[in-house]
């Protein structure tokens, strides 16, 4: 493999040319799928154990050795398919697509060519407020590679080692039509893939450990045009922030050869995080035959459709049906619903919230601002604090029920989230109860009638706003544990009398 | 009667009666080995030192009185094709040449439960590709009945092993003829059973959807004992059927009547030995003799059986010998200064000419551009020999042909003209397209004292025909009992 450098220079302040061209993205998904053993041998699947000690002789490719299904792969398979609104394949094969390579221990991927599992999918995601769908074309079963260790670590540049746990991992590869048009869209349209994977627990999709990860295709054709332009590919990403730069600039760099009156090279492309840049990955022979046939050692396998059926009655709530019942439901805004959906436990949190205190308002507002504030500060996720639905819904009754302010529930929160107390214990052990006791109310009210006769004199002129400043003393006076409805009613009466 | 001129089923009533232990079995046999191995040259490796602990083993049995099982302590030889824990496994290629199997292969763990005492491994065509075992890394395999004649392959080691009495059953593979061709050639019995019957794991592949595990022996008996330890489901091959195996020797009787016998005229055709013709017409007359009806069929494909297999097969042996790459076990070239160029070295030193020109015949046939004209048109003509099969199947109960359209040739005659030595399966291959059941028994001697093979076929699933048939043409003649007039040293 030689590696050419093609770069050009785009300065900064350089006009996109997306007026000129139509941009066209397709995406290949790579999802490990969660399951306890690996897709041919009963080797567990464990990320960061010492290399090779996940290991058997199926998996290092041993001389005699044969594959067996792991049927569990095949269910969360299709639990994905179904996820992503595809149809199940009633019949389906395993095919070998043959390569060296030192981390393919067989000299042959098990994965499928012409009849993948599940085929014909969809998925609608929201970009600036508008929904977008993209068509997916197919969904296949395949196992991992290994993973080569190079120079950097063995401190040997002319030695190279393969750590084969990964290899037979169970990997769902998710192929979509060229159906995005830009960067952004072809983001937007990953995180929701992720998002669907993760509600429907067949992936952790964690992209750290590489076990979600994407190619991505582009291409530039002249607006108006139906006909596709030459593609190149981006291999390998895991991370959103490098797809999202390196599809920005290829679509830069193959516009400005468009613009010249040049040619794409249909190939694939290296993008350096450093620079910023792609090069070519020029491989000596210019198209890999992969040879496909179909694997002798597998028999073809029918997907009963009641058990499709069965998964499908199984599948939890989708974020997008999730989304249109939080509207519905709870009368929510979508952008609350948007919010609030981007992670099922963050989902099921609000959902159990608003259901217990019944007040999803308050709910919602909770979540998105001080629970979020403080799980950020704290670099948490929802299901990893102390603090409870049922917390927060005795939190926002505490208020419904004027035992506290707004104002105190917020100091209340972090010490939910400190110490995994109840906030009514908090509140009792602190002594932070409203004032609600009229009569207790009524002779400070009295004092700061007394005390501030300028005040009260412009209310009684006719200036309203006055009266908030009235307010402020009496919750200054009580330390802010006075109802404040009742002193504003206190405040008129005595006023008006 | 020396020991290792017994059979199986008469050993252990002698190990039950105690008239002899394993262990002295177990050194006879080393005995026999070391008198006539110089001349055959079948095993690759011998494993004395975990055979006596077998046969031990097996001794504790008897003399507890304990129900021992058939093959307890019954010396075994095992083709080095079969993976075997802790043992040398070279399928006879450089390649592997210091490969030692981390496991044993499911029929190997089959075969110790039952107490059996493997001798060693035996020489084979590297990688199970070849029909004279010339094809060998190590060594040229002679035919017991004539030292100057190959043993037939690719599993020639462990027919000439069992012929020459240097192991009283073994194990082979048959993907185009492997088991039943040698068989044929050195006088013994050879079983192919059902693709699917024997379970695959730990078998090195060569063709996946065609290779299949099988016993060599003295008799038709000793077989049908072999077949009843090894055969089975196994979960960790998909590919073996999930059916009942029968107890094989319940369906050893002498008596055909009732029974169907089809000769398929497409196998007595130009090509075939007359020797061999007249011999294979005269076992006809035997079995009939014992009640068969005798009937025509056609199997019009057959022609098309060679081309086929010779798409199929190296297809699938060019992606199943990918993973020797000298990556991780096996040979690799030293030489080499870059990945590509360890690749080329390694392969190019590691294997050898006929291997090697498979590959390149299996590539270029999955070729991109080529793979509808070869491989897939391939599939489609064996999808219809198997169709030819089952049509002759509604009529007939067993097929009887010739094994090999020859007897054993001479050393180094074929080697320069591999499709000369193709031809050599030219009967065989039908059998693993269709994946049938196919044994080889001794149906007589051609004037120069060579072996006959006459073959049977029979439905998927149906090897108790087979074997009854088999067994009533013993029973009615004396074939089996020929042996070859070596001397011992």
């Amino acid at each position: 493999m030689m590696l050419v450098d093609f770069s050009i220079d785009i300065p900064s302040g350089e006009q996109n040319m997306a007026s000129k061209y139509e941009t066209v993205i397709g995406l290949e998904i790579h999802a490990e799928l969660s399951t306890n053993s690996k897709l041919f041998c009963n080797c567990e699947v464990k990320f960061g154990s010492a290399a090779n000690t996940q290991t058997c002789p199926i998996c290092l490719g041993m001389p005699g050795v044969l594959p067996v299904m792991n049927q569990r792969a095949v269910e969360y398979s299709t639990r994905a398919a179904l996820g992503l609104n595809c149809k199940i394949a009633s019949y389906s094969k395993f095919d070998r697509k043959n390569y060296f390579y030192p981390d393919l221990p067989k000299g042959y991927q098990i994965s499928q060519y012409d009849l993948p599992l599940a085929y014909d999918g969809y998925v609608d995601y929201e970009l600036d407020g508008e929904t977008k769908r993209v068509r997916i074309n197919r969904i296949h079963l395949e196992e991992d590679a290994g993973k080569l260790v190079h120079a950097d670590v063995t401190g040997n540049p002319n030695q190279s080692y393969v750590d084969f746990n990964r290899s037979c991992v169970p990997l769902l590869e998710i192929v979509s039509e060229p159906d995005l048009r830009s960067p952004e869209e072809a983001i937007a349209y990953w995180r929701a893939v992720k998002e669907i994977l993760e509600y429907v627990e067949i992936s952790d999709c964690n992209m750290e450990e590489g076990s979600f990860r994407c190619d991505a295709n582009i291409s530039l054709r002249p607006v108006g045009s139906k006909e596709l332009g030459t593609r190149t590919e981006l291999k390998n990403k895991n991370s959103f922030q490098h797809v999202l730069t390196a599809l920005e600039y290829e679509e830069k760099r193959q516009a400005r050869i468009l613009d010249e009156g040049g040619e794409v090279i249909q190939e694939t492309v290296l993008f350096d995080i450093n620079t910023g840049r792609t090069a070519s990955m020029r491989s000596k022979e210019e198209a890999h035959d992969y040879r496909y046939f179909p694997e002798p050692d597998l028999v073809p396998f029918e997907v009963d459709a009641a058990e499709v059926e069965r998964i499908r009655a199984s599948l939890p709530e989708l974020p997008a049906e999730r989304r249109q019942r939080f509207v519905a439901e709870y009368g929510i805004p979508a952008y609350d619903a948007e919010f609030l959906t981007a992670t099922r436990q963050m989902a099921d949190f609000f959902d159990e919230t608003a259901h217990l205190s019944g007040d999803p308002k308050a709910s919602s507002n909770w979540i998105m601002g001080d629970l979020s504030g403080l799980l950020n500060n704290a670099g948490i996720e929802i299901q990893d604090t102390q603090v409870t639905p049922d917390h927060l819904s005795e939190l926002i009754q505490l208020i419904n029920d004027q035992i506290i302010s707004g104002k105190i529930a917020k100091s209340v929160l972090p010490d939910v989230f400190e110490t995994g107390n109840p906030p009514k214990q908090i509140v009792d052990e602190k002594g932070l109860s409203q004032i609600s006791d009229a009569s207790a109310i009524e002779s400070i009210v009295d004092q700061v009638i007394k005390e501030n006769p300028g005040p009260a004199q412009d209310y009684r002129d006719g200036t309203q706003k006055a009266i908030g400043f009235l307010v402020g003393q009496v919750m200054k006076a009580t330390r802010g544990k006075a109802n404040p409805q009742m002193v504003n009613q206190l405040l008129q009466q005595k006023l008006s009398g | 009667m020396p020991l290792y001129e017994l059979t199986a089923h008469e050993l252990h009533e002698k190990l039950k009666a105690r008239e002899i232990t394993a262990v002295e079995l177990t050194q006879s046999m080393y005995h026999r080995i070391g008198a006539v191995e110089e001349q055959i040259d079948g095993y690759l490796t011998l494993t004395e030192e975990g055979a006596l602990e077998s046969a031990a083993v097996a001794d504790e049995g008897f003399q507890r009185g304990d129900e021992m099982p058939p093959l307890a302590g019954i010396p075994i030889a095992i083709k080095d094709v079969i993976c075997t824990k802790g043992v040398l496994t070279t399928c006879g290629s450089k390649i592997l040449g210091n490969f030692v199997s981390p496991y044993d292969a499911t029929v190997m763990t089959k075969l110790h439960q039952q107490g059996a005492v493997m001798l060693g491994k035996t020489n084979m065509d590297e990688f199970a590709m070849g029909s004279s075992t010339e094809n060998s890394a190590y060594q040229t395999t002679r035919n017991p009945w004539n030292l100057e004649t190959i043993p037939g392959g690719s599993s020639g080691g462990s027919s000439a092993v069992v012929a020459a009495g240097a192991a009283i059953c073994s194990l082979g593979s048959d993907t185009g003829g492997s088991i039943r061709q040698p068989a044929a050639l050195c006088g013994v019995v050879g079983m192919k059973p059902t693709y699917g019957r024997v379970s695959r794991f730990g078998l090195v592949a060569f063709a996946s959807s065609l290779d299949q595990i099988g016993p060599f022996s003295k008799d038709v008996t000793d077989c049908a004992l072999v077949l009843n330890a090894i055969c089975g489901h196994d979960p960790m091959d998909s590919t073996s059927a999930d059916v009942p195996v029968p107890d094989f020797t319940k369906c050893l009787i002498n008596d055909l009547e009732g029974v169907k016998i089809g000769i398929p005229k497409e196998y007595f055709t130009a090509g075939i030995d007359s020797e061999i013709e007249e011999s294979v017409r005269s076992a006809i007359a035997v079995l009939q003799g014992a009640g068969a009806t005798i009937e025509e069929v056609s199997l019009p494909h057959t022609d098309y059986a060679m081309a086929t297999y010779y798409i199929i097969a190296p297809a699938e042996a060019s992606a199943n010998l990918a993973r020797y790459d000298g990556v991780r076990y096996g040979f690799r070239a030293t030489n080499a200064d870059e990945l590509g160029d360890m690749y080329r070295q390694t392969r190019s030193q590691g294997f050898g000419e006929e291997v090697k020109r498979r590959i390149m015949l299996g590539t270029y046939a999955l070729s991109s551009g080529y793979y509808d004209a070869y491989y897939l048109k391939a599939q489609q003509v064996r999808t219809l020999i198997k169709s030819d099969f089952d049509d002759a199947f509604e009529k007939v109960d067993v097929v009887v042909t010739p094994t090999s359209p020859t007897a054993a040739f001479k050393i180094g005659e074929r080697t320069a003209d591999p499709l000369q030595m193709y031809l050599s399966d030219v009967l065989t291959t039908p059998a693993n397209l269709a994946g049938l059941p196919g044994i080889s028994i001794p149906c007589g001697l051609t004037s120069d004292d060579l072996p006959i093979g006459l073959q049977i076929l029979a439905a998927p699933f149906e090897e108790e025909k087979i074997l009854r048939a088999a067994y009533t043409f013993e029973q009615n003649t004396d074939h089996h009992r020929k042996r070859p007039k070596l001397s011992s040293k």
